[in-house]
């Protein structure tokens, strides 16, 4: 009995260990969301401007995904073969933009794409130029949000039997038959889970925007950028789109989170108690 | 959930205790937050180690950044002892929210506007009516930055000018591509080249460290920036925030920022 009481101050105190960290997330969110009054919230969503940053973002952001699946799905694929020599290099390339500061992506892709950039002269040959325009923010937001996506869908081609593979070589498929009718149908999972994430991420992104696509309302303006530029004049506009962000995060992330246990790893999950 | 408030209040108790300084000893080193606008970024950098070597143990740490940006920090609680804002208007954001007393902003330096260009001038502007070529991409600040709303004065001034031809401000607002966050943004897309033209203040035409080029504003059309500086209200430091304005005021401030492309208040 005493030892049972004495386990359950420990139980507790541990428990208790995690309330700081806990109300350092909890009590900004809960700011947020006091922050601002339906009525404030129905009329915000009216202004033009606010409804062309959230437009602009879900445009933008689906793109991203879109290109991200086209030219992340390959690389992904690479990585999942261990094998290749050039996988280490490879790896932590794929890493790289997810821990550089947004900024410096910015700058480096200012300076590879933009006009007086490393191929400027023979983009504006093309007679394209990207800085200023919506294909700049999908660029911002691919460079930043795609590893999220090849490395999630990385792990769910890794996890398939090798034999399963082969067997298919045997029965006379090609690769890309292999890739279409055993590869994908099995993972699924990961590749929507990867996708979710560089979707979230992609719709929060800012820095790398700015500087790369600047800031006009309707063509570059994001939500993120709104609220940075609108942040000073109209605390309601901010408050506004930050509510929206933050709900869109949370679906997605709830999404992946769904798939996660249902259909990638349903037999590790385990209580924590 | 008693035990849990209990452990919590220990964890804060030891946080807060081990943050409280002791005694603090006499003539303690002190830093001075400077909030300036970011225009002012070159001039009061240079101003700093004059300043700093004639007060003994005081450090200037700058906050340079858009007025706007600022005066909101203000509002939200930062701490600061001086406020340099770019504008009026965001100066009374400072004196609405309770931090800068209504009497105590003073002008201390002015600015105007000026034209950039990138170095080789791509775009072949000569003129400020050339500014309506269209498919030229200039680049502003937005309208909540100081300079963002005076670059939309001059344009509104513009449009009564007859030799500028009509609708002046549309068909300039009609090439603009982005609108920045302040006016070191402007600049930086201009000097990149990524931009054919941006307007910015002439102190931050004459600190530009690449070779931009400039097209002049005429008085008549130009607008008058009027810089206020201010003591913060609640600062700790208040007699060394006093010495700074009064520092930025003197010949010897006044000179660097005319170095820097201010002009003096008449």
């Amino acid at each position: 009995m005493n030892n049972h009481r004495h386990k359950g101050i420990r139980g507790s105190l541990w428990k208790a260990s995690l309330l700081p960290y806990l109300l350092f997330i909890l009590i900004p969110l809960f700011a947020l969301l006091a922050g601002i009054r339906p009525a404030d919230l129905a009329r915000t969503l009216q202004q033009p401007q606010v409804w062309q940053a959230v437009r602009l973002s879900l445009l933008t952001s689906a793109l991203s995904v879109l290109v991200t699946l086209l030219i992340g799905t390959p690389v992904s694929y690479y990585l999942s073969h261990r094998q290749y020599r050039a996988f280490r290099l490879m790896d932590t390339l794929v890493d790289l933009p997810t821990v550089l500061p947004p900024a410096v992506a910015g700058v480096a892709l200012l300076l590879a794409f933009g006009r007086r950039g490393l191929l400027g002269d023979w983009l504006n040959l093309l007679g394209i130029s990207l800085p200023f325009t919506t294909a700049a923010v999908v660029m911002a937001q691919t460079f930043v949000a795609a590893p999220l996506f090849i490395k999630s869908a990385a792990i769910g081609f890794s996890a398939i039997d090798c034999e399963l593979k082969k067997s298919a070589a045997l029965d006379g498929a090609n690769r890309w038959q292999t890739f279409r009718y055993i590869v994908i149908p099995m993972s699924w999972p990961s590749m929507l889970t990867g996708a979710m994430l560089t979707w979230a991420r992609a719709l929060g992104e800012f820095g790398a925007t700015i500087i790369f696509a600047g800031n006009y309302p309707g063509r570059t303006q994001t939500m993120p950028s709104a609220i940075y530029v609108g942040f000073e004049l109209d605390l309601t506009v901010a408050v506004t789109l930050s509510v929206i962000l933050v709900t869109l995060s949370f679906i997605a992330l709830v999404t992946v989170k769904w798939f996660v246990y249902h259909y990638i790893e349903p037999a590790s999950i385990e209580t924590f108690d | 959930m008693k035990k849990a408030f209990l452990f919590v209040s220990v964890f804060v108790l030891l946080l807060s205790s081990a943050c409280t300084p002791g005694a603090a000893p006499e003539r303690s080193p002190v830093t001075l937050n400077i909030l300036a606008a970011a225009s002012l970024t070159e001039a009061f950098q240079e101003m700093a180690p004059a300043f700093e070597a004639a007060h003994a143990g005081v450090t200037l740490q700058f906050n340079f950044a858009g007025s706007q940006q600022l005066a909101q920090q203000l509002a939200n609680g930062a701490p600061a002892d001086v406020f340099a804002s770019a504008n009026k208007k965001q100066m009374d954001v400072a004196v609405e929210a309770g931090r800068v007393a209504a009497d105590a902003p003073a002008s201390f330096v002015q600015n105007r506007l000026v034209i950039v260009l990138p170095p080789n001038n791509p775009a072949g502007i000569t003129a400020l009516a050339d500014l309506t070529e269209p498919g030229l991409k200039i680049v502003l600040a937005a309208k909540e930055v100081p300079v963002g709303q005076y670059a939309l004065d001059f344009l509104a001034k513009a449009d009564a000018d007859a030799s500028l031809g009509s609708g002046y401000s549309t068909r300039v607002l009609a090439n603009v591509v982005s609108y920045e966050e302040n006016v070191k943004a402007v600049l930086t897309k201009v000097s990149l080249g990524e931009a054919d033209a941006g307007i910015v203040y002439t102190s931050d035409a004459a600190s530009a460290t690449g070779e931009i080029l400039q097209i002049e504003i005429p008085d008549g059309l130009n607008v008058i920036a009027q810089y206020p500086i201010a003591v913060v209200q609640d600062s700790a430091n208040s007699d060394l925030a006093r010495a700074f304005v009064d520092w930025v005021q003197s010949s010897e401030g006044q000179k660097v920022l005319e170095k820097y492309g201010f002009l003096p208040v008449k």
